[in-house]
């Protein structure tokens, strides 16, 4: 039988305030255990929880970025639950009135187009940690995490594969980090990912029984933890069994996922709106001041970059992969007004240097002014692209500016054609042999008499002028 | 509609009240009677009505995004029972 994949992920990202959503706690990652939990964070008798502006403006944002209704009035609910990283025994969280609704997302999977679409985002707070290692038998808690602000970004079950999964994770790892609401860092935590997961035979309207994988922290064990779920799921119907409705957790040493909680121990939430918190709203001017401060987009910027710099569909959605790359790009092909070599010195060149040297853009030793400017010294003449990446290598160490150093290294192209010609000359009269050849009708031998002259130039000549000599002269 | 006395375990179980047959069942009786109350309320026509979340016709008050509190776990881990590096000690759970 043929099986068809079906996902759908919950994403939970941190957002990008200093305090906490309820509180004027730091959300500071990394301090000492519950220094950074207030009298409403560990939830003491009579505290009441005060609204943090920025949470909301950021899923403003978000819901702006998607293209998805806001609902100008929304609501806090309790669920209820207990855990001893939740002090309160509930989390304040939205349900029946989110903040943000529908919305779509691009992904491009392997050169094809799709839109997912989201189904809500809604705000919330995160719980505490919970240290297992062995205190005399007993749990520690740290309540620094307790109340930092949420937004938990629900798609509809539109993924087919792992391969799309990760790709819509990655789109919104993009766009969360672009707008500037979450800054993205998974070590920490910041934006986590639950995958829903079932499979049904190809052509079936119903959906199977999904099991829920919580927690993923990285692409990677997202694809393996997807992979192995659904090969699981396909050999357990095709034995005859039947798939239970669960929540799972992955094991990235094993990359094995196993059952955390059966469907009978599902949580009961009892939801119900907080009476500790009245509704929200959201004014016109609020949402339109909101709007006016967004950035470009990616997908706008793709868009432009290939209307306004002839860089094909796949360059643009690579360039955009993050705001500082593409920023990065658009100052370098503006500096040098060639955009499809700039695209491909940054992708190529540049990524690569970054890549060995485990950097990011924003810390790349090359300016974006100095690669426009090495493009308009290749685009110009005085470089071949041999030479240009000689001049890359000094400006990646640091040796100063392009002009400075085609100066001290000696890397002009040559550009007097009568020294070219005499290497032309030279070269010919040097290889009898391989003229010879050329003449009759080895046009490998041209070649090497290319190389020869290059060589005798010492990578200064310009080969399209090498080409036209050589031509010239063996008619 | 009304509660059977397993619906009342189950409810006790969700909020961690530990209760016996005869406290099952008197809690039954008096739930019940919030049902009734409820049913009561079910029967008005609130077609027209749009839906209420909080009693009070106002809104959310905002706070600035600005840190105010000051690291007072000292005073707070004094009074909880069990505490190791600044950690608060718990029964062992795992799920």
């Amino acid at each position: 039988m043929k099986w068809e994949t079906v996902i759908g992920l919950e994403v939970h990202t941190q957002l990008a305030t200093r305090s906490k959503i309820f509180s004027g706690s730091s959300t500071a990652f990394g301090a000492a255990p519950n220094t950074q939990a207030s009298a409403v964070d560990v939830a003491l008798p009579g505290v009441l929880p005060v609204l943090n502006k920025k949470a909301v403006e950021c899923a403003i944002r978000f819901g702006l970025a998607v293209d998805a209704t806001l609902n100008r009035v929304n609501v806090f609910d309790r669920k209820n639950y207990f855990y001893p990283d939740l002090p309160k025994g509930y989390q304040i969280s939205q349900l029946a009135r989110p903040i943000v609704e529908g919305g779509t997302l691009k992904i491009v999977v392997e050169g094809e187009e799709r839109t997912i679409h989201l189904t809500r985002a809604h705000m919330e707070e995160d719980a505490g940690k919970s240290l297992h290692e062995d205190f005399h038998g007993m749990t520690g808690i740290d309540l620094n995490r307790a109340g930092t602000p949420l937004l938990e970004i629900v798609s509809e079950p539109e993924m087919r594969s792992s391969a799309e999964a990760v790709a819509y994770a990655r789109a919104l790892h993009t766009l969360v980090t672009w707008i500037g609401i979450c800054d993205g860092n998974m070590q920490e935590g910041s934006f986590r990912v639950d995958a829903n997961v079932s499979v049904r035979p190809v052509g079936q309207a119903e959906f199977g029984t999904r099991r829920e994988i919580k927690n993923l922290n990285s692409f990677k064990f997202l694809q393996q933890a997807i992979d192995f779920e659904v090969r699981w799921q396909i050999e357990t119907l095709e034995d005859g069994g039947r798939i239970e409705q669960a929540t799972v957790l992955f094991d990235p040493d094993t990359g094995e996922t196993r059952m955390m909680r059966s469907k009978e121990d599902a949580h009961d939430y009892r939801y119900f709106p907080d009476p500790d918190l009245l509704p929200v709203k959201l004014d016109e001017d609020w949402i339109e001041a909101v709007r006016a401060g967004l950035p470009e987009l990616p997908a706008a910027m793709q868009a432009r970059f290939q209307a306004d710099y002839g860089v094909s569909a796949y360059d643009a959605a690579v360039l955009t992969g993050s705001r500082a790359l593409a920023d990065f790009f658009e100052a370098a092909a503006r500096a040098c007004g060639q955009g499809k070599l700039a695209a491909n010195w940054v992708m190529g060149e540049l990524s690569a240097a970054l890549n060995k040297a485990e950097l990011d853009i924003a810390q790349s030793p090359v300016s974006a002014a100095q690669l426009g400017t090495l493009i308009a010294r290749i685009q110009d003449g005085t470089l071949s692209g041999k030479l240009a990446k000689q001049v890359f290598e000094g400006l990646w160490e640091g040796a100063g500016e392009v002009d400075a150093i085609i100066e001290a290294r000696g890397l002009k192209q040559m550009s007097d054609s009568g020294e070219l010609e005499k290497i032309v000359d030279d070269v010919l009269a040097a290889n009898p042999k391989s003229v010879e050849e050329f003449r009759s009708g080895k046009e490998k031998a041209f070649n090497a008499l290319v190389g020869q002259v290059m060589k005798a130039s010492r990578g200064k000549a310009n080969p399209a002028q090498v080409n036209e000599l050589l031509k010239a002269r063996l008619q | 509609m009304s509660l059977t006395p397993d619906d009342v375990k189950r409810i006790a179980r969700l909020a961690r009240i530990e209760i016996d047959d005869a406290q099952a069942q008197a809690t039954q009786a008096q739930l019940n009677t919030i049902f009734d109350l409820i049913a009561t309320m079910q029967a008005v026509d609130t077609a027209s009505i749009a839906p209420m979340a909080h009693a009070q016709e106002v809104y959310q008050r905002l706070r600035d995004d600005v840190v105010t509190e000051t690291d007072r776990h000292a005073a707070f881990q004094a009074v909880a029972p069990a505490v190791e590096n600044g950690l608060y000690l718990v029964p062992k759970v795992i799920e």
